[in-house]
């Protein structure tokens, strides 16, 4: 998109506040012009309450939203350009497919209402189904029909509330490639809510891991998985397995420092520690594990305790000696497989580990919240 | 960094779906709630205003009234007319209990058991109320006279006799007897039982029943123990809608009574269209509003107000 | 016989419901039989001759449609105010918070639960005091009066089961709190309003007690038409605009019932 990036959205120092409870803690976010957005979190964290705040439908307790260099905090709802695609899909039922997605053209006086909403039925995908009422429709009909009632109107932001969480999973998974590819098309700002991070891996250029109110980490898909700076993003993305460990003084050496975690001195590269620290959780994600050697010292002996088969996968948990189980994921490319009861060797590259702050809650984010 | 404890599964207390944001729209709601309650204010909170302070004059319809704070009329009205005052509570307590025991079945038949039927039923519960309750009234004393089937019928079969034995005929007819007022007064107010018991029930979930089954309980005990507690609400409502009204009601027992039926609203009637004594009238129509405000005030008391609408 | 037995242990319910439904039937078919009567005499209650007088001369017997012509011109009236009125206080109810929320729900809950002689005569005594004469604008005040009440409970029944995200959707797409109310909110709760005046027209036409106590002997309405005629000889036309309005009634409502089937139906 353009150097000029006066479209950005910025949250500056925004909060909520129901009463005594915190939903939003002090925010400051700076979302690109044409991006494409995540805010992830488990229900409960805030994160469905700042997109509304986005959105108008909710007074900010505090702080400040700009599109650009125009402060858009004190315009109400229907002033704003920022449209949303609601988790439950509000479609207007007295309305048919068209009336719906003409909606907003109309009340801004649009002439060419009608072609405009044609295209924007024809560009997910809906086209010749105009005249149909919402409930002749599937939810997967309806829900594209919500998306293409927002998009017509070329909001400078386009805000989606877990459109995806009533679709199944095959249908969900389609619909997460239809909607990437069509804001690449059509170039606009997406910030989408999720609880689900699989879903906002897949979808989201960067995203935003929240909880309890506050953003955790922002970051990239990538980044976000491979090196987070908390136990809540290291568990809530994927599985982590953590093992308590100290940091060996005077041990960093190119690029590696050591670590002694139950009577092994582990290595973990160096910029993936974080400073200062001296008691640590050393994290290893499952698929980086390998029952057998792969050279190195990073190497612990255990039983294993269970297996699963999940298709693409083999998933194992094994016992260490000291009572702590760790996952290891294998991909089912044909390779032996560990049997129950089996002692095996766990080990990993030193490059795969990170280390994490002991003081953090070692099962924060591990254990998630019902769907809402 | 998060030192904000997982608050468990709190959601938005707006996610439940409630108002739109009330702070920028605070006068919307009193501007649309002033003209209605304004009119209701003048024309049906004033007047009992006025009932009371007419029930405390004194004088007559030639030579005006004067306010005296009469409040010794109130004990005249009561030791006069008292045994109309319970003749209507106890006719209006009997229409209730027996709208109760028809009205509950039907009402659970429609909400649960009726299936493709529900509409056309509740279609065919609805329509009488719909028309002119005096026509059909009428009706009642073709339906109650003494050459038709049912009076033949009932003389037949003891009823009559059974009747009479507990006083409510004092002859071998249906007709202008107490059955017959009371028979007319549950007919007249049955639609205001079957309607909120019907939007209670229809409210339970079959799917509790189907636990309960599940759970060892007979048909008998699953109603005992949660259809009956769970309509309870759509009961109360429905009690007070029809035994209220029933207690005021006066055109059953003109039609289908005799002079030993008069209800204290054919009193209230005459007493001020006829015999023009507007501070006993008023009284005796004070009075009456008391027991009722009364028993809405337990029924608030005990519920609250929300369920009332 | 006991085939019989069984089928009405099995399904009580149905047969209760039935044995219900029968009487509160009956009268309104007497009523239509009885239309078509030649009776004996000034009174309606024996069935003498078939005929279909009534029917061919409803207005014969003076005074009875100029009774019907006022009880509907007030009934409509009475019911385009009262809706108006009420369906402000349901939405005002259903759709936002407010202070005084119990004593609204009660204010509105008592002339539900009055008995219409202490509603007419308190009415009375305020005419009365306010120098008010009595007539068809004292009755038209009170049927105003009493049917706001039920206007508000059909409406907020209907405005409790509309989903609030669709006025948020309507504003998120730009539209004024007007338009939204105007586009989304009143088309989605007009069944409730309909219902809502109906309910309150048919009351009005039906109600005799307040109706009595503030009405002048030049203003006589359909009830209280029919009431005389009790005493002093009823007619069979009476009959007859007793069978037509249950007719009209039970057109109206099940009309009402397929227009929202209709658009119920699901297709895809």
């Amino acid at each position: 998109m353009g150097e000029t990036r006066k479209g950005d959205l910025h949250l500056v120092a925004l909060t909520k506040t129901f009463g005594t409870f915190t939903a939003v803690q002090p925010m400051d976010l700076t979302i690109p012009q044409g991006s494409f957005f995540a805010l992830l979190g488990p229900s409960g964290c805030g994160k469905t309450t700042t997109l509304r705040m986005i959105a108008g439908l909710e007074a900010p307790t505090a702080g400040s939203i700009r599109i650009g260099d125009q402060d858009i905090t004190a315009t109400k709802a229907h002033q704003r350009n920022v449209n949303t695609v609601f988790q439950s899909y509000a479609l207007f039922p007295h309305m048919t497919v068209l009336d719906n997605v003409m909606f907003g053209l109309k009340r801004r006086g649009d002439k060419d209402a009608r072609r405009k909403a044609t295209e924007a039925l024809e560009l997910v995908q809906l086209e010749g189904l105009g005249g149909r009422k919402p409930v002749q429709l599937s939810g997967g009909m309806q829900q594209r029909v919500a998306l293409a009632r927002a998009l017509v109107n070329r909001p400078d932001v386009l805000l989606l509330d877990e459109p995806l969480g009533a679709l199944d999973l095959k249908l969900r998974r389609q619909m997460q490639i239809e909607l990437k590819r069509i804001q690449q098309e059509v170039g606009l700002t997406f910030i989408h809510v999720t609880h689900d991070q699989e879903e906002a891996m897949t979808m989201a250029d960067t995203i935003a891991v929240m909880n309890a109110g506050f953003v955790e980490q922002i970051g990239d898909p990538a980044t976000l998985y491979e090196q987070p700076h908390s136990t809540f993003v290291a568990n809530f993305l994927g599985q982590s397995n953590l093992l308590r460990a100290e940091v060996v003084p005077g041990s960093p050496r190119d690029g590696i420092t050591l670590v002694r975690s139950h009577d092994a001195d582990l290595e973990v590269a160096t910029d993936h520690l974080p400073a200062g620290a001296s008691d640590v959780w050393l994290g290893v994600r499952p698929e980086k594990l390998r029952l057998g050697e792969v050279g190195g010292p990073n190497r612990l002996r255990g039983t294993v305790r269970d297996v699963s088969f999940t298709g693409v996968a083999i998933q194992y948990i094994v016992r260490m000696p000291w009572g702590r189980e760790l996952t290891v994921v294998q991909q089912n490319d044909g390779s032996a497989r560990a049997s129950l009861g089996e002692d095996v060797t766990v080990s990993w590259a030193a490059e795969h580990g990170f280390a994490l702050d002991a003081s953090q809650d070692a099962e924060a984010g591990a254990v998630v919240e019902d769907d809402v | 960094m998060s030192e904000a404890a997982t608050s468990g599964s709190l959601t938005s207390p707006l996610a439940t779906g409630s108002a739109p944001s009330p702070t920028r729209r605070n006068w919307v709601p009193y501007a649309l709630l002033l003209p209605g309650l304004l009119w209701l204010s003048v024309f049906f909170v004033l007047p009992m205003v006025t009932l009371a302070s007419q029930s405390l004059q004194e004088g007559n319809i030639d030579e005006g009234y004067v306010f005296t704070g009469n409040v010794g009329i109130y004990a005249e009205a009561f030791s006069r007319y008292w045994p109309h005052m319970a003749r209507s509570l106890t006719y209006a307590a009997l229409a209730t209990v027996l709208a109760l025991l028809l009205g509950y079945p039907l009402a659970y038949f429609i909400a649960q058991k009726a299936g493709r039927w529900k509409n056309i039923v509740l279609v065919l519960v609805i329509a009488p109320f719909f028309t002119s309750f005096l026509i059909r009234t009428l009706a009642w004393k073709t339906i109650l006279s003494d050459n038709w089937v049912v009076t033949q019928w009932a003389q037949q079969l003891g009823i009559t006799d059974a009747l009479q034995a507990v006083g409510l005929t004092s002859t071998d007819s249906l007709l202008f007897s107490p059955f017959a007022v009371v028979m007319g007064l549950t007919y007249n107010f049955l639609p205001f039982m079957i309607l909120p018991l019907y939007a209670s029930l229809e409210r339970l979930d079959p799917r509790l029943l189907e636990a309960a089954g599940d759970l060892y309980a007979t048909p008998m005990q699953a109603f005992r123990r949660v259809t009956w507690p769970l309509s309870l609400p759509g009961v109360v409502a429905g009690t007070l809608l029809t035994f209220i009204p029933a207690s005021g009601d006066f055109i059953n027992a003109r039609l289908l009574g005799n002079t030993q039926t008069t209800m204290i609203g054919s009193v209230i009637d005459s007493q001020f269209l006829r015999v023009l004594d507007y501070p006993l009238a008023a009284a005796l129509s004070f009075v009456l509003l008391l027991i009722i405000v009364t028993l809405v005030a337990l029924y608030v008391r005990k519920a609250g107000t929300e369920e009332l609408l | 016989m006991e085939a019989i037995i069984n089928w009405v242990r099995r399904h009580l319910v149905a047969f209760a419901a039935l044995v219900v439904l029968a009487y509160l039937l009956v009268p309104n078919v007497i009523v239509a039989v009885f239309s078509f009567n030649d009776p004996e005499g000034k009174f309606n209650y024996n069935f003498n001759r078939f005929s279909t007088d009534g029917w061919t001369n409803p207005c014969g017997t003076p005074g009875i449609c100029d009774a019907v012509g006022l009880s509907l011109r007030i009934g409509i009236t009475a019911s385009l105010v009262a809706t108006v009125l009420g369906t402000m206080i349901a939405f005002a109810l259903g759709r936002y918070r407010f202070r005084g929320r119990s004593g609204t729900n009660l204010l509105i809950f008592m002339p539900m639960a009055t008995p219409e002689v202490v509603m007419g005569s308190s009415l009375l005594t305020l005419f009365l005091m306010m120098g008010l004469p009595t007539g068809p604008l004292a009755i038209l005040i009170a049927h105003i009066m009493f049917c706001i009440s039920f206007v508000v409970v059909a409406v907020k029944a209907r405005v409790a089961t509309l989903d609030p995200r669709l006025e948020e959707a309507a504003a998120d797409l730009g539209a004024t709190p007007f338009q939204t109310f105007l586009r989304v909110t009143l088309p989605l709760s007009a069944p409730g309003i309909a219902a809502g005046a109906l309910l309150a027209f048919s009351l009005s036409f039906d109600d005799y007690i307040i109706t009595n106590f503030n009405a002048s002997p030049s203003s006589i309405t359909f009830p209280m038409y029919v009431w005389g005629a009790s005493a002093r000889g009823v007619p069979v036309q009476v009959y007859v605009i007793g069978t037509v309005m249950f007719l009209i009634a039970l057109t109206v409502v099940i009309a009402g019932q397929v227009v929202s089937n209709r658009r119920n139906r699901q297709v895809a």
